[in-house]
């Protein structure tokens, strides 16, 4: 039981699939600039990724090494299928929104990732699991970047108003910025900084280490 | 004509493929620590961008698309929901047949491709772009247009990336912002430079 919660757990924080296995980024920033948005793609891609984990690690052994990646694909490919179905008949709006990002669940590298690194080598519960939590890490990443580029962008959370703008006679000048691609950028950088502040084990090793200052009078 | 370079301008510079639609981030991020390496890459996807895109394209109109079949005698057909499978298998097959030619007959464009060829197949701007080019409706002669233009664009995003982050290993970064954090600010402002293109209309 502890071993299923560690599963669970452990992609959210400890080893979180966009800070520290860089997978998945792919997706993840252009749909962060509203939060109702991004909440759509993230139970989306969790459901994806859990349950391809399941499949994929249910079949784990009928499937010929040489040609895993593309049976892998296509179950990976038949549930986004129906993901992206669903939401086109439930949420249309939201749908058009996302745009060919539901589409490009295939090609993320999470889910790629977690059912060649975890659901082949795992049972069905296990995997599926595992796919819950690095959805779920995923989700975490994407979910506090929205919330700042909505919150400080526009002024607005699930396009509740929260802080009033100046333009409708309140006091917030919205920071444009954060509503244009490259804030996502910043916003992840920082993110990975705060993380890797608190956790000090994740911090990448530097290639080249400057030299001492060399002290007055030591010099030739 | 000028339409057509219009849209390969735009797919290059304005809509960037990396930098403007975040697409292919994972080999972007991983595979731009050296030059060589990344000119490599880029150019492997200029190829196969130039080629699976319109092969999509005549897929859809031909196989596809709502009503495509009328020359088949089946005008009611719209198999458009299967779209996404026959993307990424025609993506794959075409990769796996693009490593056989080139293995059998220009063995050193093979060999300096190595193994990014096969890694292309889950880069998500392929697919992204076979998806664009669904969703803006390009005809054929658009699809080829915008196909090579959008991996010359993304080509040219990760080799001056891959330039910014080799003179970036001799500076002193914070801790917690080594390696991948400084890569996402630099890819930030590389993405802010980007956009002053925006304005540019031809």
């Amino acid at each position: 039981m502890t071993a299923m919660k560690e599963t669970l757990t452990g992609p959210i924080f400890k080893n979180n699939p966009i800070a520290l296995q860089i997978l998945g980024i792919c997706s993840a920033l252009a749909v962060t600039s509203s939060l109702r948005v991004t909440l759509v793609m993230c139970v989306a891609l969790t459901v994806v990724t859990a349950f391809s984990g399941m499949f994929i690690s249910s079949i784990r052994r009928h499937i010929p090494g040489s040609i895993r990646i593309i049976v892998q694909m296509v179950i990976i490919a038949s549930l986004v299928i129906v993901v992206d179905q669903f939401l086109k008949a439930y949420a249309f709006t939201i749908s058009k929104q996302l745009s060919v990002f539901v589409g490009l669940i295939i090609t993320n590298c999470i889910v790629m990732g977690r059912a060649e690194a975890f659901a082949m080598k795992n049972p069905p519960l296990p995997s599926f699991i595992d796919g819950l939590g690095n959805g779920l890490g995923y989700s975490v990443v994407l979910i506090a970047v929205a919330v700042v580029r909505e919150l400080f962008g526009s002024g607005k959370l699930m396009g509740y108003e929260v802080l009033p703008l100046i333009t409708e006679g309140g006091w917030y000048i919205p920071n444009g910025m954060l509503l244009l691609p490259p804030s996502a950028f910043f916003l992840i950088g920082g993110f990975i900084w705060v993380l890797r502040s608190v956790r000090k084990e994740q911090v990448e090793e530097s290639e080249f280490k400057l030299a001492r200052h060399t002290p007055v009078g030591e010099g030739v | 004509m000028e339409a057509l370079l219009s849209l390969f301008v735009r797919s290059i510079f304005i809509e960037n493929m990396a930098l403007a639609f975040f697409l292919g981030m994972c080999t972007f991020l991983a595979i731009s620590k050296k030059v060589q390496a990344a000119i490599g890459l880029g150019i492997a996807v200029i190829v196969v961008l130039g080629i699976t895109v319109p092969v999509n394209n005549l897929i859809y109109h031909y196989l596809l698309a709502d009503g495509a079949l009328a020359w088949a005698g089946y005008p009611e057909m719209d198999l458009s929901f299967l779209g996404l499978l026959s993307y990424i298998g025609v993506i794959a097959a075409i990769v796996q047949i693009l490593e056989m030619f080139l293995d059998k007959f220009i063995p050193t464009l093979y060999n300096a491709l190595g193994v990014f060829l096969p890694l292309i197949t889950v880069n998500c701007a392929i697919l992204g772009a076979a998806l664009f080019m669904v969703e803006r409706d390009y005809d054929f002669a658009e699809s080829v247009v915008f196909g090579v233009g959008s991996g010359v664009g993304w080509a040219l995003a990760v080799i001056a990336l891959a330039g910014i982050r080799e003179k970036l290993k001799y500076s002193d970064v914070p801790d917690g912002l080594q390696g991948l954090g400084i890569t996402f600010i630099t890819a930030g402002l590389m993405a802010l430079g980007f956009m002053s293109f925006g304005g540019i209309d031809i």
